[in-house]
């Protein structure tokens, strides 16, 4: 009969908004039981951080639970966030419940204590600048260095290749970028226009400007392109991990001290109740075990003593400009990455 | 059009398979052989992680959602553009199909200006304790959203080549609305039908723009698929990455089949019938 | 409200009313606040944004490859369509069956794979390297991208009516001495051109806003290979929402005045096709 050819379809749709209403019941329900758990027994923290820090945190994680154990009794649980840093940036601002972020670079939490979120003086509330760990800006060359890249002045050489990030969509590049103009800005003794002549040559060599890091590093990497990688240190190690006959790391004599920064979100751990635990999992961070994990990920130990530990891995003796050269974040951002900056006016003015 | 067209018949076939095999099947080849480059055991740890199966699951039920939504707005939404006359019908069909042309990005965006804290009506939503946005509720949002005109799309343009006849006829004779509807309209309909909520469901998967503005990236929490590769990417994970994209592969085929055996069901109860 | 005696067929205030309420949430209401958003900002400001040499030479790129990827789209959608529909051959049900993929697949996995693909080391693009072609990080790579996410529109669109349409029409015509070409353009074509359209339309739109894909097949060269969307990301990660949404509503503005002129040439085709072709 007619009502047979439809009937399949009719009960097949039916099931389906069955299901689907259902589904949204039942999320409804689990969020508010999650949120309920948090106040008796386990803590939940929730740690905004930037992309390649999932090694470093899925290692801490568990060390830190143990010793909060130890030292409170209660368990912790954390839920880590992963993204480009100016992204996660800009998402805790907009409503995304963190109780601490630990971004690649300063400015990126200042974007979150202007959202009202972060107390003034962060920088000073942990060691170092409240930057456990450091890292720095490296070149990954092909096996051999067959374009025999040693230094910055190198990589502006004709036929040479260039990967690297596009400064204004990805935080990490920006550390690429001031790199670059730290060394030309000594070579020149400070002559900006001789500066600017320089990096305006060394992005014309520069073949695919990818959005972020890990962009950048899938055109060096998978697709060949290029002759170097302009990478962080501990994504540069990384890669020489997966691939240790294809790539070899070459540290320039002049590189930045790139200072991932770390801060408590005060809104969020006050409205949650979670000030203490957050304050003791950022300082733990400067423990000597919390100090090893992040050496055996390849970031730089603040605490000098177990950075030596690390000499064989790191090249100790490169010259690290700071971004106070700069003038501080917010003044290297306002000059060099905003709209009509610097690094616009060297793909504009052609 | 028999055998004098043999030879336009096989050059179109010929092209047709040509352009499906450089553009579909050989991207999908390389992800397969991406997330199987380390062998079946990576490749089962890959898709076993715990992160990856909240992820489905999550994957899965925004995809429902945002179908049945879009089903019920789609099928209302076509029967009101279709079957009467009144003004503004070429703007409602353009607003309609709007959210297809805006970039995920901005998708996103807006949702969180809507909802997120800089929103007039955040401190209202934030004393309820209602979570919108870095929560579930924003991705099953943004996947109606980039889902919005699939279904309707795909009725329109039949019901218009339908007309209205067989069903003023029908109201004419008395017939209540859902059995206009159940009775003339739907046999018409479909199959347009179930190829929009097969579009729809297919995207609602896929989709990454929109939902990664919205998601917060929070693991085992606020992932779906799609995102947890992104991530998996981002942490120098390429296998993984594939052999999770792979997993949406499987997802879409599976969706795929469902549809053709309700097809094959569909058409050959039809037959029984003549 | 004048014609409402018209109405036989029940159910226009019901359907008007879940259209228009869903409508609302999904698609009004935060458009809305876009527009809200970008008019904190003066109007000189937004003109000076938008004008800026890289905007444009962004909206440049992404419009040109767009349009190119919708054409390449529209007409390999019809061919598809129609073979679909009216051929019988070996392995139909599989390629019918592919068709949707690219919606399922998340478009930054159908980036990496395509670049991977044609770049100059991948076997494509070593293919076109010998002849001094590159794909992947230049503009013909941006289009193949965008080629892949819009396969199913216009396919999807043509299909249906084209089921619906009987062919007998089509070998009368034929059998009265008209060219297989002639008979296409003159009796078919005027059938499936609302649907062409359509789907057209929604392709251009989606790959006009694509940022998924391309950002890894593109190189994001300024003023080469650097889309809209991509400046709108930028900006966004300099916390500049008021130009984000600037140049966001330009395009915004831009895709609804092409899907507005679709819906245009669509009803009025309809109206044209009832009017001649229903005493048939």
């Amino acid at each position: 009969m007619k009502t047979n050819t439809k009937s399949f379809l009719h009960k097949a749709f039916i099931a389906a908004s069955a299901l689907a209403i259902g589904a949204a019941g039942f999320t409804g329900c689990s969020s508010v039981k999650a949120e309920d758990a948090g106040e008796d027994e386990v803590i939940t923290l929730t740690n905004v951080s930037y992309d390649p820090t999932r090694e470093l945190y899925e290692a801490y994680n568990k060390v830190f639970a143990e010793h909060y154990k130890e030292l409170t009794g209660r368990d912790v649980e954390i839920t880590q966030s992963h993204g480009g840093s100016g992204k996660q940036a800009l998402e805790v601002a907009n409503g995304l419940e963190a109780d601490v972020v630990t971004l690649a670079l300063e400015y990126d939490v200042n974007a979150v204590r202007d959202a009202g979120l972060i107390e003034d003086g962060w920088v000073s509330e942990f060691p170092n600048d409240s930057a456990p760990y450091t890292s720095t800006i490296v070149f990954l060359v092909r096996k051999g260095n067959p374009k025999e890249i040693k230094d910055w002045d190198d990589l502006i050489k004709e036929g040479v290749g260039v990967i690297t990030p596009n400064p204004k969509t990805s935080g990490g590049a920006r550390w690429n970028y001031l790199a670059a103009w730290a060394y030309a800005d000594k070579l020149y003794g400070g002559d900006e226009a001789q500066v600017k002549d320089f990096i305006k040559k060394l992005y014309q060599n520069v073949l695919v400007l990818d959005s972020g890091a890990r962009g950048a590093t899938t055109s060096f990497v998978e697709n060949g392109q290029g002759d170097v990688l302009l990478a962080w240190e501990n994504e540069a190690y990384l890669s020489i991990k997966d691939y240790p006959d294809d790539y070899e790391i070459i540290t320039p004599s002049v590189s930045i001290l790139a200072q991932p920064s770390v801060a408590i979100v005060d809104k969020v751990v006050d409205k949650r109740g979670t000030r203490d635990a957050a304050t003791e999992y950022l300082n733990f961070l400067y423990s000597d075990e919390a100090q090893r994990i992040a050496g055996d990920n390849y970031y730089r130990p603040s605490n000098e003593a177990i950075l030596k530990e690390y000499a064989d891995t790191f090249d100790l003796n490169v010259n690290l400009v700071t971004i106070q050269q700069f003038g501080g974040w917010d003044e290297a951002q306002t000059k060099h990455f905003a709209d009509g900056g610097v690094f616009d006016e060297i793909y504009e003015a052609k | 059009m028999r055998k004098s067209s043999g030879l336009v018949k096989w050059l179109l076939i010929g092209i047709s398979f040509l352009f499906i095999f450089i553009m579909l099947v050989l991207p999908l080849v390389t992800v397969i052989t991406e997330a199987l480059r380390q062998g079946f055991g990576a490749y089962k740890d890959a898709i076993a992680d715990k992160y990856t199966v909240k992820a489905m699951l999550l994957t899965l039920e925004a995809t429902l959602a945002a179908t049945a939504v879009n089903t019920i707005f789609g099928l209302f939404a076509a029967w009101l553009i279709t079957k009467f006359h009144f003004r503004g019908k070429k703007l409602l069909g353009s607003l309609i199909d709007l959210p297809v042309t805006v970039s995920p990005i901005i998708a996103g965006l807006i949702f969180v200006l809507t909802f997120g804290r800089q929103s007039p009506i955040y401190p209202l939503l934030e004393s309820l304790d209602i979570k919108i946005v870095f929560a579930v509720p924003g991705i099953i949002l943004a996947t109606v959203f980039v889902t919005f005109p699939f279904i309707s799309r795909e009725l329109i343009p039949v019901l218009e080549a339908e007309g209205t006849d067989e069903e003023e006829a029908a109201a004419l004779m008395g017939a209540k609305g859902w059995t206009i509807f159940s009775k003339i309209t739907f046999p018409h309909i479909k199959w347009a039908f179930l190829y929009g909520i097969v579009l729809c469901a297919a995207r609602a998967m896929g989709e990454f723009g929109a939902v990664s503005v919205l998601s917060g990236h929070l693991r085992g929490k606020t992932n779906t698929l799609p995102l947890h590769v992104e991530i998996l990417f981002n942490e120098f994970k390429y296998v993984p990455a594939f052999a999770v994209s792979s997993i949406l592969v499987m997802m879409a085929v599976a969706i795929l089949i469902i549809r053709s055996v309700v097809e094959y069901i569909g058409k050959r109860e039809s037959e029984n019938v003549h | 409200m004048k014609s409402k005696n018209k109405r036989i067929i029940p159910g226009f205030g019901l359907s008007m009313g879940v259209t228009l309420a869903i409508l609302s949430v999904i698609v009004l209401i935060p458009l809305a606040s876009l527009v809200i958003f970008t008019a904190q900002m003066s109007l000189g400001d937004i003109i000076k944004t938008i004008t800026r040499d890289r905007v444009l030479a962004s909206f440049e790129v992404s419009f040109l490859t767009a349009l190119i990827a919708s054409l390449i789209n529209a007409v390999m959608g019809v061919i598809l369509a129609w073979v679909l529909v009216r051929y019988d051959f070996p392995l139909k049900r599989l390629l019918d069956g592919m068709i949707e993929l690219p919606f399922a697949l998340p478009t930054a996995v159908a980036g990496i794979a395509l670049t991977s693909m044609t770049a100059d080391t991948g076997f494509i693009g070593s293919f076109f390297a010998r002849f001094g072609i590159r794909i992947a990080y230049t503009r013909i790579g941006i289009t193949v991208a965008l080629v892949f996410i819009g396969i199913p529109f216009v396919v999807r669109a043509v299909q249906p009516v084209l089921e619906k349409l009987d062919p007998s029409i089509e070998e009368a015509a034929a059998t009265l001495g008209e060219g297989r070409c002639r008979t296409f353009f003159r009796v078919v074509f005027p059938e499936i051109m609302p649907a062409v359209f359509t789907g057209f339309g929604l392709a251009f739109g989606r790959c006009l806003g694509e940022y998924g894909s391309v950002v890894f097949i593109a190189g994001n060269q300024p003023f080469e290979t650097e889309i809209t969307p991509l400046i709108i990301m930028s900006e966004l990660q300099e916390y500049d929402y008021a130009s984000a949404t600037a140049i966001a509503l330009v395009m915004l503005a831009a895709s609804f005045l092409i899907l507005f002129l679709v819906n245009f040439i669509q009803i009025r085709n309809a109206k044209i096709l009832k009017g001649g072709g229903s005493g048939a």
